[in-house]
């Protein structure tokens, strides 16, 4: 099939950007998305034209790195999936598609679609983690945790750190992410200790980073890669107020 | 010239216990004043930057990614062994270590795998404290299953997604180690240079990818964890970015390169689907536990799979090793599968796939147990081939996935650098030439939580003088790296860095891939000059040095993996045997298993770089056996 691109092109974080137009041609529908710019891409070599840039790595939608806002929506058509998960399969002939970066005030533009996300890594500085020294720690099984429980944390814990949420979201809130991480080690006991210093620190710091607030669009839990429900919202804002009120 | 791994004296059982007490401690005031260098923020660099940072040294850890978290470690799938002997099927230290040994072949360092096995209960207990959430049993305790080429269950997991779990375990404590200032982090650096002063590692030349200006960084050792040398062969299960260049561009100043023939082609991928395929996707081997691996008996049968009945399907690796089944271990479960396809009775469009067949399993456990256990797997299956594998089997074909050799290293973990320790798939030394499942995960955590905070004392104890960016080592090396990518962008031919890359990918993966010999390694060669010649007249990179440039990046590596490509052809010519992975025609029993020659063969081969196109120079670390006896393996 052949596919018309609309791709936002921008040098760098000082230029101002725009859309671009580039031709698609003899896209095979067992190719995934970022195959199909691979193709794009090297066409643009040989022509001796700076290639789009897009950060991906795995492929295999683990990493997080790939993200594109598709159509207007983080990651594209599809549920549960990344932009590395999306196969050309879900387009038509003749398509025009829209390529953007994800935007938001926290995630800056690098050049073309590359964001940077390293505000991520600010808000896991600031509180997600367990503050245990490599050492000997007790046996394993010392620690009985029930089944639901541990799945309840690794829902949470399946959190690629992709910023999808962020992209999707009006106020380009950090709130799924946040609350992911909260609820990770806030069910689980190694994460009692910290419990409520943690969500205050977290979430101080993500309005530090200049992420915005929750209203309740749910948009998040739509394009997350990971499917990390809304409710994971709510125990953040319950861990919130409970860590307030402890202060 | 012999080489000396410095393993030390004593019963096996004692001598990590003893190294460590002979081992010199830094006082925890001196700790303040060391800087070490960390590359790679995968499980190894990971733990390592955070386990040293605690201990009380100054960390400056590097990363290619924009963050930590997403080093290619993320993507393993399936588990991490322990010898927590849980699950009481008569486990124990010295059987994940007996294992192992015969699992590579015996062509690893029996001290080190020893010692790995002895510290794999820790990683465990380590990784539960930090939250990592493994799966757990009704009652509470975690769960275990059992993974190829081992007879217990020891294997731990999280789902699917054990690798993603333990490095986000791996890197929160980097990131507590950022926050309290021990760790500075640089993402978005790539290493383009080893800088050595007297002798001693003691510095890295970086390239900031999103400026384009080289950084120098001064420090007291340097660790390298930048991972395997996989995407030499451009198809593989390696994450895109994955590359030779850090540990190439050690090896070129001095550190040795051993045994980089062994390269793992594991048995359950998703198949080539096309011309365009930009990288090979990974089905956890944790499906051979329920899946049944098959192909018809007839050749070119075209009948779909359900219309072939069992008369006339042939379960070759239960056939053929009945006592392990469809769990040999990954090299003998790959060179099957290639030998019925090359016998074309393949399956699929290509005619170069097998099934791995589940309708057993979910007849005999029901849908839900087998959705339980692999619903993401057989989601992310019918994501990229459109085919349900409830209702039809799956096809797979091996592909390349993990990469035994690496740099020489000593116990300690460090090279015959001096101050250059190397970590995690990046060194050679565990998994002699074949891994075990559920082994990398072990042993980049081992080497970075467990075994370089000791070892890096006893160096740093006697580390030599205080030295600074101003040396003029460091300009010489910005200068060097900086030409070379100005030489790259000169050349402004006709050619794109892919075409470069698939072309030396596929000349490796037809002549020094699944099986080898000597007539199509000599003309390999010959070819991967040919194409490093034609690449540095013919290849095209857009832009400059000084941004963000994609293409150049990809490109410096790509020079580097031509490069590389030689010495691993060389390598795989020189070792005149079968071994593990290492799989030469000539050298094959009656059965078609490989056929070690112990008496010529028992070494570590670790080269020595004398020259893009001279004939690099071999050092032999013969390996003793004193706890583990040679024979042939078999898994029947």
């Amino acid at each position: 099939m052949n596919l018309t691109l609309r791709v936002w092109r921008q040098k760098d974080g000082q230029d101002k950007g725009g859309m671009e137009t580039y031709q698609a041609t003899d896209v095979s529908p067992d190719m995934s998305f970022l195959e199909m710019l691979d193709e794009v891409n090297e066409e643009l070599s040989r022509k001796k034209q700076p290639p789009i840039a897009i950060e991906s790595d795995c492929r295999e939608g683990i990493c997080g790195a790939c993200g594109l806002v598709i159509g207007g929506i983080a990651h594209g058509p599809g549920k549960g999936t990344t932009t590395c998960q999306l196969y050309m399969r879900s387009f038509k002939d003749g398509d025009t598609i829209d390529i953007e970066p994800w935007r938001a005030a926290a995630f800056p533009v690098v050049r073309d679609l590359v964001v940077d996300r390293s505000s991520f890594d600010s808000i896991i500085q600031s509180g997600g983690y367990v503050s245990v020294n490599t050492g000997s720690p007790p046996d394993g099984n010392a620690l009985l945790i029930s089944q639901p429980v541990s799945e309840e944390a690794m829902d949470a814990a399946a959190c690629i750190g992709c910023g999808a949420c962020v992209a999707a979201c009006r106020n380009a809130s950090a709130m799924l992410f946040v609350s992911a991480k909260v609820k990770h080690l806030g069910v689980l006991p190694q994460g009692q200790p910290e419990r409520k210093r943690r969500v205050l620190a977290m979430v101080e710091e993500m309005q530090e980073q200049g992420f915005g607030d929750c209203s309740n669009e749910y948009e998040c839990e739509a394009v997350c890669p990971k499917e990390i429900s809304v409710e994971t919202i709510s125990f953040l804002n319950r861990e919130f107020i409970k860590g307030k009120i402890a202060k | 010239m012999a080489l000396n791994g410095n393993v030390p004296g004593g019963p096996i059982e004692e001598k990590w216990d003893n190294h460590r007490f002979e081992l010199k401690l830094v006082n925890p005031a001196n700790k303040r004043k060391h800087t070490v260098i960390v590359v790679g923020t995968g499980l190894a660099g990971s733990s390592a930057a955070a386990s040293l940072a605690e201990l009380g040294y100054n960390v400056l850890a590097f990363c290619i990614q924009d963050s930590p978290r997403r080093a290619h470690s993320i993507a393993a799938q399936g588990g991490i062994n322990a010898a927590k002997n849980y699950q009481n099927d008569g486990d124990s230290v010295y059987r994940l270590f007996y294992d192992t040994v015969k699992g590579g072949d015996y062509r690893s360092r029996e001290a080190n795998v020893y010692r790995l096995a002895q510290v794999s209960n820790s990683i465990i207990d380590q990784c539960v404290a930090q939250g990592v959430p493994f799966a757990r049993e009704y009652g509470g305790t975690l769960g275990n299953r059992s993974f190829g080429g081992a007879q217990v269950s020891r294997t731990f997991y999280a789902r699917g997604q054990t690798g993603q779990q333990l490095l986000i375990g791996a890197y929160s404590a980097l990131m507590r180690q950022v926050e309290v200032g021990k760790v500075t982090l640089f993402p978005r650096r790539e290493m383009l240079d080893l800088v050595l002063v007297d002798g001693h590692a003691r510095g890295i030349v970086v390239r900031n990818l999103v400026t384009g200006k080289m950084e120098s960084y001064a420090a007291d050792a340097v660790i390298l964890a930048t991972g395997g040398y996989g995407n030499v062969f451009f198809l593989s299960t390696n994450a895109k970015a994955c590359n030779v260049t850090a540990t190439w561009r050690a090896h070129k100043k001095g550190a040795y390169f051993a045994n980089p023939c062994y390269t793992q082609i594991h048995p359950t991928c998703i198949p080539v689907s096309g011309s365009h395929q930009a990288k090979l996707t990974l089905m956890s081997e944790s499906l051979r536990n329920d899946g049944r691996v098959w192909v018809p008996k007839q050749q070119g049968d075209a009948r779909t799979p359900e219309q072939i009945p069992e008369d006339d399907r042939d379960y070759y690796l239960e056939r053929r090793y009945p006592s392990f089944g469809n769990l040999v271990p990954r090299d003998v479960a790959s060179r099957n599968a290639k030998a019925v396809c090359d016998d074309g009775r393949g399956v699929g469009a290509t005619a170069r796939a097998v099934y791995l067949d589940f309708r057993d399993a979910i007849q005999r456990d029901g849908f839900d147990v087998i959705h339980s256990k692999y619903g993401n797997l057989f989601q992310m299956y019918e994501e990229i081939t459109a085919e349900n594998p409830y209702e039809t089997p799956m096809r797979i074909y091996p592909a390349v996935h993990y990469t035994m050799g690496g740099l020489w290293v000593d116990y300690d973990l460090m090279s015959n650098v001096p101050g250059l320790f190397v970590l995690g798939e990046a060194n050679f030394s565990d998994h002699g030439a074949n891994r075990l499942g559920a082994s990398a995960l072990m042993q980049g955590l081992a080497d970075g939580y467990f075994v370089i905070p000791y070892t890096i004392g006893g160096y740093l104890a006697g580390a030599a003088t205080e030295v600074d960016t101003s040396h003029p080592a460091f300009r010489e090396a910005e200068k060097e790296v900086t030409d070379r990518l100005e030489k790259i962008l000169a050349v402004d031919g006709s050619r794109t860095v892919d075409d470069f890359h698939r072309e030396v990918g596929m000349l490796l993966w037809d002549n020094c891939g699944m099986a080898r010999n000597e007539a199509d390694l000599r003309v390999a060669k010959g070819k991967v000059r040919e194409i490093r010649d034609e690449f540095w007249k013919n290849v095209t990179v857009t832009g400059s040095q000084g941004e963000f440039n994609q293409t150049l990046e990809r490109a410096g590596r790509v020079a580097d993996f031509l490069e590389f490509a030689g010495l691993m052809v060389e390598d795989a010519l020189v070792r005149n045997e079968s071994c593990g992975a290492h799989f030469r025609e000539e050298h094959q029993t009656e059965e078609g298993e490989a056929l070690r020659d112990d008496e010529n063969f028992s070494y570590v081969a670790a080269w020595e770089f004398k020259g893009v196109n001279e004939a690099p120079a071999l050092h032999k670390e013969a390996l003793e056996f004193e706890n583990v006896s040679l024979s042939q393996r078999s898994y029947k």
